[in-house]
């Protein structure tokens, strides 16, 4: 395997974008490949990802060329997936050779919308989505599942909530934060049984973008260059009646794969877009009580749908470059309670 | 290149308007049971799945690949959608591809597909945003000013066109998959065909159909095992560029010339007319031929047309191009691009039946999307790399 490290990532998010998705990425864009030190002609690939129900248009991810450049034209591709797998297509391309380099990013505006509503559309289309179940209600499903089966309560659940959430202070693209004690989100309504409001996804407009370069090179350019050691990503049936939904299984595969058990793990950013699935994703990797968990405030304190895999990774490596850990794990989500899952371990120089 | 990739299975759907004896699932299980027979492999054997399609509003479900996960035996494993417009089919098999060249993994199904019937791709391609204008026109609203440069440029005959169609439906005759059958059909027939956006008539555009393509590709060592003749990846290449901008060119787009001389760069080639024996190249309008055959270097600009004109392109010309009927035949849109591929290996493998083309030793596929912005090629060949 060629050793490849994440130089540069940059993000944007707010709660509630009046820019459209190219003027939202534009500057996002540029600043990572700013901060990468590498001239925008050397990029060798190009990867991007996006969802169309989003914009409400087909193709919404050609437009995004224009925040680009793609000119003289480029080697790209576009998943549609949330950006970590843009990530995973453009380092399984450096890895073949072919490239040495490459650009990564991702966007998405969920407030135009009502967005657990519309997630009812990544269901089976001849069973399911005609009872229209939104996102919260079969997070709620699976929630209540998870609680049944650990004994773990909803204060446990609202403690992740509030840890997120006072994190989430010093991250300036957090879009929830703040103090909050267990006992007054306790008092708080349900949203669905057994979740509140705080236990969800806030909802947010926003774009993440990262630069990756292989070897030396990426030495030339980093002062402390955040290397790929490992990266896996598994996918699990969609339907919940089949799947134990109290525990990830995928991210347990994808965690072995990618070596998390290898070292010593000094924080995880784990892409858990409710509150239990912290916990969920906290046991499938195996992380102990010692290690940090989504120092950034995570899922629960921002959380562009699309990019905020990539920003799990964009926020790890951050991190890292900064001096604050050594060696960290990295997750992403997407499809209904954690249906598919991508695993990365980063270590710093 | 990093590992030796080769094609060591297909499988292909019946392609038709209405697929209304199978779901989804049904239909993408369909052509990757195929793959899987004709690689001789179960689905344990593969380590990873890639699936194309084009825009998701096509069949009006977001990240279909999500509920369609079990269908293609991905449980358990790595999975990746690949969507970059028309091109999404050949991107999706040059992601799989990539997936054994990177060493990473050894045998990889990928599936592209698309269920038209379930939704209206004129409307899903017709939707706007707000404040930008609703051109209702489709893609044939989209590219019949560019065939008009194109004409007006190159000085082509007026029935260029017409005679592309001829032969691509004559070729689909021969094609067990193929959606449109026009048996006997004649150049009066296409000529005399409703004027859809001029100058492109019915019978000159492509349908609207269901249908889906799976290839597996394997590394050297597991195309060594396999019991077919494999069909070696020598090389792949992908352009891209903006939709619009003053001075672009998208008669013969800069992104595809480039995409060109990449993909020979890698093959080694030198003479891609001379070199090449054949190819499938996404042509959905059928002035696209010619104007891809000086795209791809296969003709000098403005002389294109000389290839259909002279039969060059024909099942028997020099460099037969759409042996299988191409697009003109069969389009669902997301597999459309990984059918060219699939048909290319297919020839490389002796496999394409009464379209088979004699003595084929290296084979292009071709796809393209977006407003002729997006290109993904492959060259395959009966030898290694």
């Amino acid at each position: 395997m060629r050793d490849v490290a994440i130089v540069s990532f940059a993000q944007s998010a707010r709660a509630r974008e009046l820019r459209n998705e190219i003027e939202i990425l534009m500057p996002v864009v540029h600043e990572a490949v700013r901060r990468s030190g590498l001239p925008r002609t050397e990029i060798g690939f190009t990867c991007s990802g996006s969802s169309d129900y989003l914009q409400g248009q087909s193709f919404a991810f050609v437009g995004a060329l224009d925040a680009v450049g793609a000119w003289p034209p480029i080697k790209e591709s576009h998943v549609e997936m949330d950006g970590a797998w843009a990530l995973y297509e453009a380092w399984i391309k450096i890895q073949t050779g072919d490239v040495d380099s490459a650009l990564v990013y991702s966007f998405g505006k969920s407030s135009p919308g009502d967005i657990a509503e519309v997630l009812a559309l990544q269901l089976d289309p001849y069973t399911v989505t005609p009872l229209w179940p939104d996102a919260h209600s079969l997070a709620g499903i699976q929630a209540r599942a998870f609680l049944e089966a650990t004994g773990r309560q909803e204060r446990d659940l609202a403690e992740v909530a509030a840890r997120s959430r006072h994190d989430a202070i010093e991250n300036p693209h957090a879009v929830v934060s703040g103090e909050f004690s267990v006992e007054k989100l306790l008092a708080e309504p349900y949203v669905a049984n057994p979740l509140r409001a705080h236990d969800l996804p806030p909802v947010t407009d926003g774009a993440s973008a990262l630069v990756m370069v292989a070897g030396e090179r990426a030495r030339q350019l980093c002062e402390r260059p955040v290397w790929i050691r490992g990266i896996d990503t598994r996918i699990e049936p969609q339907s919940l009646g089949v799947r134990d939904l109290t525990r990830s299984a995928s991210t347990e595969i994808a965690g072995v794969k990618a070596g998390v058990h290898k070292g010593k793990v000094d924080f995880a950013e784990l892409h858990a877009p409710y509150s239990h699935q912290e916990l969920i994703l906290r046991a499938a990797l195996g992380l102990g009580e010692r290690v940090a968990i989504n120092p950034s405030g995570g899922a629960l304190a921002s959380h562009p749908l699309m990019a905020a895999g990539l920003v799990r990774i964009g926020e790890a490596a951050a991190r890292i470059m900064a001096g604050r850990g050594d060696r960290a794990v990295a997750h992403a989500t997407q499809g209904p309670c954690l249906q598919q899952n991508l695993v990365c371990v980063l270590e710093g120089e | 290149m990093g590992e030796r990739s080769a094609v060591v299975g297909i499988g292909q759907t019946k392609y038709d308007a209405k697929r209304i004896d199978v779901s989804m699932p049904g239909l993408i299980r369909e052509a990757a049971l195929a793959a899987l027979a004709d690689a001789d492999l179960g689905w344990k054997d593969i380590d990873a799945v890639v699936i194309g399609k084009a825009p998701d509003m096509f069949e009006g479900v977001m990240m279909p690949e999500l509920f369609l996960a079990d269908a293609v035996g991905a449980a358990g494993k790595p999975m990746i959608r690949v969507h970059t417009a028309g091109s999404v089919g050949g991107s999706t098999g040059i992601v799989a591809s990539s997936l054994v060249e990177s060493g990473v993994f050894e045998r990889v199904l990928c599936v592209a597909f698309e269920k038209q019937s379930e939704s209206n791709a004129m409307w899903a391609l017709t939707v706007s945003t707000p404040f930008s204008v609703a051109v209702i026109a489709g893609a044939g609203g989209y590219f019949a000013p560019l065939v008009r440069g194109y004409m007006r440029r190159s000085g082509a005959p007026e029935d260029t066109g017409i005679r592309v169609a001829v032969k691509d439906r004559q070729n689909a005759l021969k094609n067990p998959y193929a959606h449109v059958k026009i048996p006997g059909v004649t150049f009066e027939q296409v000529m005399n065909s409703p004027m859809l956006w001029d100058p492109i008539r019915y019978l000159e555009t492509c349908p609207s159909s269901d249908g889906a393509c799976a290839m597996i590709f394997a590394s050297e060592g597991k195309a060594a095992k396999s019991p077919g003749k494999p069909a070696w990846v020598h090389a792949t290449a992908m352009r891209s560029e903006p939709t619009m901008f003053a001075g672009r060119d998208q008669v013969n787009p800069m992104a595809g010339r480039m995409n060109a001389k990449d993909l020979y760069a890698k093959a080694g080639i030198t003479n891609p007319r001379k070199e090449i024996d054949c190819a499938e190249i996404y042509v959905p309008f059928s002035w696209f031929e010619p104007m891809w055959m000086e795209t791809m270097g296969f003709a000098e600009e403005g002389q294109g047309w000389r290839m259909t004109y002279e039969g060059a392109t024909a099942l028997d010309g020099d460099l037969p191009v759409n042996m299988s009927g191409g697009v003109l035949s069969s389009n669902p849109i997301g597999a459309s691009g990984l059918i060219r591929f699939a048909e290319a290996a297919m020839q490389v493998r002796g496999q394409a039946g009464e379209h088979q083309v004699d003595g084929v030793h290296k084979a292009l596929g071709h796809a393209y999307g977006g407003g002729s912005q997006y290109f993904s090629t492959y060259i395959v060949a009966d030898h290694k790399p």
